[in-house]
């Protein structure tokens, strides 16, 4: 080792870029620098900004900016649009995440078998995915209109509804809720079933056939065996989508706004109207910290969960 | 307790015949082992016994009962995988009573029986471990207790010891032999190891292509094959084998040894060789060489035990010999045993 050390110590010090490119201490940083500044650039310097602003009364059309505490918060706290928001923005995530585990695991179950079509079917259920999300939920929109609705005009066809008994699927607050969600689970369902087709296919076929000759029927060998293999796999799912449905308000943006009387109205959507449109930075930037405890947790579970599951 | 029996069972894979029209039947209690190279059907065919693969014809017969079109939860079979296929989000405790729980066994009586069949196989202390906390031979205890939990009236096993180390095969394999005499279930054991095998089987299905070649017990199969693949895949070094436009002949170098070890006056067919090359193997030395005089130019291998001491070199021609009764005959066609004849 040493003679090959002396050997090789006169190109160490090499000073062309290809020599410290082959060396692993500085071709390491080199390559996650741009990932670091990146993130330091549209995450971090946006994330003080907005730790600064929520103590300070700083609004639009306003250059002075003053220290105030914890008012923005305190005074943000008492408003009931405000309490609305933080139910609806657990309704939403909650519901949305439960439906698309459940639909989800059902979906990479049907996947994991073979039969014919199957690429077609794969095709249609990564669409949404690949679809713009502003685009796809302006489709949305059309399907839930008032006067054009098609699935108004498909269940009257059906017979299920009569002409005049069309629903206002944005209109009215739990149908608009339910629209809402309905649509999020169809933006999310693509990557929640690829992730668990990822983790059912590896499952070891053995234990799949072990089950069969122990003689577990279906349901004892879905819940038994097949849920609880594939459960850290499912948290990261879970967990992944949770963040999204926290913090993600264009679906909510482009079809209700927030509306009607705030029933579809959660913490993202909030803190950019009031923010934003509404102008008053300070109290917009208290609105959207409130969030962050509660998706700290949620990223540290996340991480625990990742690291359980290399172990498994 | 129950015979299994196959009937013309057949399995197509796309135009690949992994299993091509297997008759087997073992006997009530008895250990069989399906020997073969890998591809040759053998896990497959133990997969359709199991019921985890549907045959393409043919039918599966268990205790007396055609079970082709049952499930594998009817079949009252118990396997171990050569994964053991033990679940790892469960107890050892758990993974053994699971074919009971699934059965709907009464919990009491669950314990009862996931206690006796870990203290069978002593692992009665490792109940409460995940499988990933084991080694390897705890493993293959666990996967076997949870086989014989259920009390099954028969036991497949697809090469369960191909996992374990050298040395702890060879008492896995003395464990196995004496646990499956113990209870007394039919066995068919699935494995590629001819020394498995030999050493575990009452009889042995040699197989190849899809087709056994041979049914019978390692003295039969070893001494009496019925053919030139049964021949030349059992033993180390296999049988060798000289084929001649007429006749193919067989012996094994085991038996083919310097002329000068055996007496002389007995009915020995001598066969002269140049030596090309020696290997000590310890117990063993295998001589290599070209035979000369009326079979000339094949190569041929004489397994000298290392009690045999004749002194050998390479380039040098030595007279070798062999019992004639240890001639076997095959037909160089068809690659069947055919009958002796006079060389």
């Amino acid at each position: 080792m040493t003679t090959l050390e002396r050997g090789a110590a006169p190109q160490a010090p090499a000073k062309s870029l290809g020599g410290l490119l082959d060396r692993p201490e500085w071709l390491g940083p080199l390559m996650i620098g741009p990932a670091v500044l990146f993130i330091a650039l549209v995450v971090g310097i946006p994330f003080l900004l907005a730790l600064y602003y929520s103590v300070s009364d700083i609004s639009m059309g306003d250059r002075t900016m003053r220290f105030v505490g914890l008012k923005n918060f305190i005074a943000v706290a008492g408003t009931s649009n405000f309490q609305t928001s933080i139910v609806n923005t657990f309704v939403f995530a909650i519901v949305s995440q439960i439906l698309v585990i459940v639909l989800g695991t059902a979906l990479a179950l049907a996947l994991l078998r073979d039969f014919r079509g199957k690429w077609f079917v794969r095709f249609l259920l990564l669409l949404p995915w690949v679809a713009p999300i502003s685009l796809g939920t302006i489709g949305w929109l059309w399907i839930f209109d008032s006067t054009y609705s098609v699935l108004n005009w498909t269940l009257e066809a059906l017979g299920l509804i009569t002409p005049h008994g069309w629903y206002m699927w944005l209109g009215i607050p739990y149908l608009a809720m339910g629209s809402v969600i309905a649509v999020h689970v169809w933006r999310i369902l693509p990557l929640a079933t690829v992730i668990l087709l990822a983790g059912l296919s590896s499952i070891p076929h053995d234990i799949h056939d072990a089950a069969r000759v122990d003689g577990a029927g279906y349901w004892r060998h879905l819940f038994q065996i097949t849920v609880p293999l594939v459960r850290p796999i499912m948290l990261v799912a879970g967990l992944f989508g949770l963040v999204f449905a926290f913090t993600d308000m264009i679906v909510i943006f482009v079809l209700t706004r927030g509306g009607p009387y705030d029933t579809t109205q959660v913490l993202s959507t909030l803190a950019f109207f009031t923010g934003i449109q509404g102008g008053d930075l300070a109290e917009g930037a208290a609105i959207a910290l409130f969030l962050f405890p509660m998706l700290l947790a949620v990223a540290i579970g996340f991480l625990r969960v990742a690291r359980r599951a290399e172990v498994v | 307790m129950a015979i299994v029996e196959t009937r013309d069972v057949q399995k197509l894979f796309g135009d690949v015949r992994a299993v091509d029209g297997v008759n087997l039947a073992t006997n009530e209690g008895e250990f069989l082992v399906l020997l073969g190279p890998s591809g040759c059907g053998k896990t497959t065919l133990l997969r359709m016994i199991a019921g985890l693969e549907q045959p393409s014809s043919g039918d599966i017969i268990i205790g007396g009962q055609v079970v082709t079109a049952l499930p594998p939860r009817a079949r009252k079979i118990a396997m171990v995988f050569q994964s053991y296929a033990l679940y790892p989000h469960m107890t050892v405790g758990k993974n053994i009573a699971f074919p009971l729980k699934a059965q709907g066994t009464p919990r009491e009586e669950q314990q009862k029986r996931v206690q006796r069949s870990a203290s069978m196989l002593g692992i009665g202390h490792l109940l409460h471990r995940k499988p990933r906390e084991l080694s390897g031979g705890e493993r293959q205890r666990v996967a076997l207790a949870r086989a014989l939990v259920r009390e099954p009236a028969v036991f497949l096993l697809d090469e369960p010891l191909s996992n374990l180390d050298a040395k702890l095969r060879t008492s896995a394999r003395d464990e196995l032999q004496q646990f499956q005499r113990q209870v007394a279930t039919t066995t068919i054991y699935v494995t590629h190891d001819q020394v498995e095998a030999m050493g575990l089987g009452h009889r042995i299905a040699v197989m190849d292509s899809g087709r056994v070649r041979q049914l019978g017990t390692p003295q039969e199969v070893y001494h009496d094959p019925a053919d030139t693949f049964v021949a030349t895949f059992l033993g180390s070094p296999p049988m060798n084998l000289i084929e001649k436009p007429e006749y193919s002949l067989g012996f094994r170098p085991e038996n083919f040894l310097p002329r000068e070890v055996y007496a002389k006056d007995g009915h020995l067919f001598a066969l002269p060789c140049r030596v090309t090359r020696l290997e000590y193997l310890g117990s063993d030395r295998l001589v290599y060489g070209v035979t000369e005089g009326k079979l000339e130019g094949h190569r041929v291998i004489s397994k000298l035990p290392s009690n045999i001491s004749v002194f050998m070199q390479p380039g040098e021609r030595h007279e070798f010999a062999l019992p004639e009764k240890e001639l076997k005959f095959f037909d160089p066609r068809t690659g069947l045993r055919a009958a002796p004849r006079a060389l």
